[in-house]
């Protein structure tokens, strides 16, 4: 099907297309330049800003470039509760009566104000533990946003690697112990996942320490976990020893 | 012989008559006359308004203004508050700030909205503006209180704080210490959103009893009622106040020292905060009430006949904020107690709830507009609507300039007549001839468009959801609506047909948001390709768009007008006309 593109109106009683978008311009919040302003610097702009303001070192892998692969399905929950458009959607057939993202309009500072006054005043304002979701902040070394993650969403630590990596597309987890523990008894296997490459999943816990991600059974770690930050292994190096040391107290 | 008019004028008696041109639209048409006045205009602007921060890039703006004092932009798109942008997708003002710190040393004021701040930027903020003044960061993200602890570490000239609405990183309450000891100058202060059950007590009490000017202060959940009445007697010149937990046990010696330090703030205009209010408590306001101009109860669980008495005690009241607890019995009240009411917004208190929780409909909103002769601005959340209540809305104020009704289960109908409410909108738009804001809710075919497009000529800012048949619906508003800036759709069958045929109107207006629509990428990649001074983005998280089959609609679309081209920023979920360019951070 043809579609063309129309630039402005026909017809007598309408301004012609240019005319109409001077007069736009007259509306605009901040006049445009002189001739001059922003041509042919463009390129160059560009280029200094991605050097200056965005300092990147991401190694992404080739794998999954190309975002995230729409048939995962565990992926949905994890997102938050954005729903998967299937491609046959018809707009026109009225939603059911589970929660439409976004709908009704409100802010989510009341969404949780009300949740919190309905379930009374013996939980705290923020970390209400009988509630449905558990979203903690995830930042990458190296990314320049955060992303957010329902830990009640997953029920592994395998699961929650899978949800990180379809996230950041290029990061690779050390492998899971049996249990999903982490061997930190064997301090070499600890040194071996620290002196990698490969980027390493930490978390603050309520204490306010800094954690490898792994050291605690899994129903643990969600009810402690404040937030997460992936690190590069090698930096990680620094938490080893309190890693140890909080395993030791615990045996 | 041909005599020329010269303008003679020295350049610093035009500079003195343009000191006096405050407005932006008054100032673009100022410099607009001729070069010289472009000229002079442009070193003497001290005030920038940015409203889409990639419409725009720092250079550019530095270039044409170099003596600015007070920047405001705005990053996210509106729909970002309910969470349909995707974290990442952009708003960063670091690269902003970086440049204005090299241009503008004496920069004094920054307002940011839907912006994502870190606490590098606030850090920077801090120690490259020796005149810092005012900073508000409006639903912005990204910051902790790490960087508020900066910012009052070095700012020695701040005015004003405002935090409204933002999502901090509540580490501690300790950064308020920071304020050093000699720190007096605070007029404004906004922690309202601060989460976490820290605060110190004493360097607030502190803080605010050393700042004599202090007119604004809005606290934050974490200060208990108790605490309160010390504040409060330290600042007795406050004229807008927001508690914070407005909740405890009932102890009289508590209540009327509470009392008593509020019918000492001669000055209060304006109450806000009560999370989780008791009705106990509430009559310790009631000495204030009589001055009230403002009031905001959207976070007070407080209900009838609590709720009645409290607004009937405020006969001065121009703006009213309060959760659905009000009913119909309320906003009777409230119609016959306050004439003076010019903004109203009623929050659902059970927004996801699926049977009434509340008896408020319609008619409170009727009532409303038969007794408030000055009412302008509406934001109403209810269950039911008819045709025939919109129409007496609209008969009677037609001084209306923001309606935005929220009827809380899409495309309900008109409950008398089930019939859809195009008619009851088409009645609002054709009375209220000023208006400049419209949210659209219920049932509603393409006639409403129609209406829309013949009769709302002021109107700037046109949200849509679950609403129209066809693209004509869409053709309507884009083709009519000469003064639109800013139109957000989600959910309507909308395609590529009207978007395409009306690609110069975009041009015209800050921005176009259609989510769940059905716009084709190909048209989106067309329109990018034809309309060189718009960013068409695809927001899009399933994967390349090309990777799915050619009927498959775009998940969202965010178009913008720009003279800054692509922007370098954009994550990778994020898809242009530009499908491999090297730009992108993957």
């Amino acid at each position: 099907m043809e579609v063309g593109l129309k630039m402005g109106k026909g017809g007598g009683d309408h301004v012609c297309g240019c005319e109409k978008v001077k007069m736009g311009f007259e509306e605009t919040e901040l006049r445009l330049g002189l001739p001059g302003g922003g041509g042919g610097e463009g390129e160059a702009i560009r280029k200094r800003f991605f050097s200056e303001t965005v300092d990147l070192k991401l190694n992404l892998s080739s794998k999954e470039s190309s975002g995230i692969n729409p048939n995962e399905e565990k992926v949905k929950g994890l997102r938050q509760e954005k729903s998967l458009l299937p491609c046959a959607n018809d707009p026109a057939k009225p939603p059911a009566k589970a929660q439409v993202v976004g709908w009704p309009p409100v802010r989510s500072f009341r969404k949780n104000m009300l949740a919190t006054q309905k379930s009374g005043s013996e939980e705290s304002t923020e970390k209400a533990s009988g509630n449905s979701a558990a979203l903690v902040k995830v930042s990458m070394d190296g990314a320049p946003y955060l992303r957010k993650v329902d830990l009640r969403m997953c029920n592994s630590y395998q699961e929650l690697s899978d949800a990180l990596a379809k996230m950041f597309s290029s990061f690779t987890i050390g492998n899971c112990g049996s249990q999903g523990m982490r061997d930190f008894m064997n301090e070499s296997k600890l040194m071996d996942l620290l002196n990698g490459s490969d980027y390493v999943p930490t978390y603050e816990d309520r204490d306010g320490d800094w954690m490898l991600v792994g050291d605690v059974p899994w129903e643990m770690f969600v009810e402690s976990c404040k937030r997460l930050r992936i690190m590069k292994g090698t930096e990680a190096i620094g938490l080893a020893p309190r890693a140890m040391e909080k395993c030791k107290n615990r045996s | 012989m041909q005599k020329k008019m010269a303008y003679s004028f020295p350049d610093e008696v035009l500079e003195h008559v343009f000191s006096f041109i405050q407005s932006d639209k008054d100032r673009n048409a100022v410099s607009m006359v001729c070069k010289s006045w472009y000229d002079i205009e442009r070193w003497c602007r001290r005030k920038i308004f940015v409203g889409n921060c990639y419409a725009v890039n720092p250079r550019i703006v530095i270039r044409r203004f170099p003596e600015v004092r007070s920047i405001e932009l705005k990053g996210k798109p509106h729909f970002a508050d309910f969470n349909l942008v995707p974290d990442g997708w952009g708003g960063y003002v670091f690269p902003w700030i970086l440049e204005m710190a090299r241009a503008y040393p004496w920069l004094e004021e920054i307002r940011l909205k839907r912006m994502v701040v870190t606490d590098e930027s606030l850090e920077l903020i801090a120690k490259s503006f020796k005149n810092f003044k005012v900073l508000v960061l409006f639903s912005c993200e990204g910051f902790s209180t790490d960087g508020l602890a900066a910012i009052a570490a070095s700012c020695k000239n701040l005015r004003e704080l405002d935090l409204r609405d933002s999502e901090v990183d509540d580490l501690s309450g300790h950064w308020l210490s920071h304020f050093p000891e000699t720190y007096t100058s605070l007029v404004s202060l906004n922690i309202s959103c601060l989460g976490s059950d820290e605060v110190s007590f004493s360097a607030l009490e502190r803080l605010v009893g050393r700042c004599p000017n202090l007119r604004t202060l809005l606290l934050n959940r974490a200060v208990p009622l108790d605490k309160i009445a010390n504040i409060l007697r330290r600042a007795p010149q406050l004229v807008e106040f927001g508690t914070g937990t407005y909740t405890a046990e009932l102890r009289p010696d508590v209540f009327s020292y509470l009392a008593g330090a509020f019918s000492s703030c001669k000055e209060l205009r304006s109450l806000s905060g009560f999370w989780e209010a008791v009705p106990a408590y509430i009559p310790a306001i009631y000495s204030v009430c009589s001055r009230l101009t403002s009031l905001n109860l959207s976070f007070a669980t407080i209900q009838n006949p609590d709720l009645i008495k409290l607004v009937s005690l405020c006969p001065s009241l121009q703006r009213l904020l309060v959760l659905d607890y009000i009913e119909d019995s309320g906003l009777e009240a409230l119609a016959s107690s306050c004439k003076d009411l010019q903004e109203l917004r009623v929050f659902p208190s059970d927004p996801f709830g699926v049977e009434p929780n509340v008896s408020l409909t319609e008619q409170g909103l009727v009532a409303i507009s038969w007794g408030c002769p000055k009412l302008e601005s509406v934001l109403y959340f209810c269950r039911q609507m008819s045709n025939a209540a919109l129409v007496t809305i609209a008969q009677n104020r037609p001084n209306l300039t923001r309606f935005r009704l929220c009827i809380i289960d899409p495309k309900t109908v008109d409950y008398l007549t089930h019939e859809p409410l195009d008619v009851g909108f088409g009645a609002i738009v054709e009375h209220c001839k000023d208006l400049r804001r419209l949210s659209l809710s219920g049932l509603l075919t393409d006639r409403v468009f129609d209406y829309i497009g013949t009769y709302a000529k002021k109107l700037e800012m046109l949200s849509v959801a679950f609403a129209g048949d066809s693209d004509l619906g869409l053709h309507h508003v884009l083709s009519g609506c000469e003064s639109l800036r800013k139109l957000e759709i989600r959910d309507c069958p909308f395609g590529d047909k009207a978007l395409l045929a009306n690609a110069a109107k975009l041009e015209t207006m800050r921005s176009l948001w259609m989510s769940s629509c059905s716009v084709s990428f190909g048209a989106c990649k067309l329109l990018g390709q034809k309309m060189p001074r718009l960013n068409v983005e695809v927001i899009d998280e399933r994967g390349h768009p090309d990777s799915r089959p050619e009927s498959c609609p775009v998940d969202k679309l965010y178009i913008y007008r720009s003279v800054a081209g692509p922007r370098v920023d954009m994550p990778p979920f994020v898809w242009t006309k530009d499908e491999d360019s090297s730009l992108r951070l993957s």
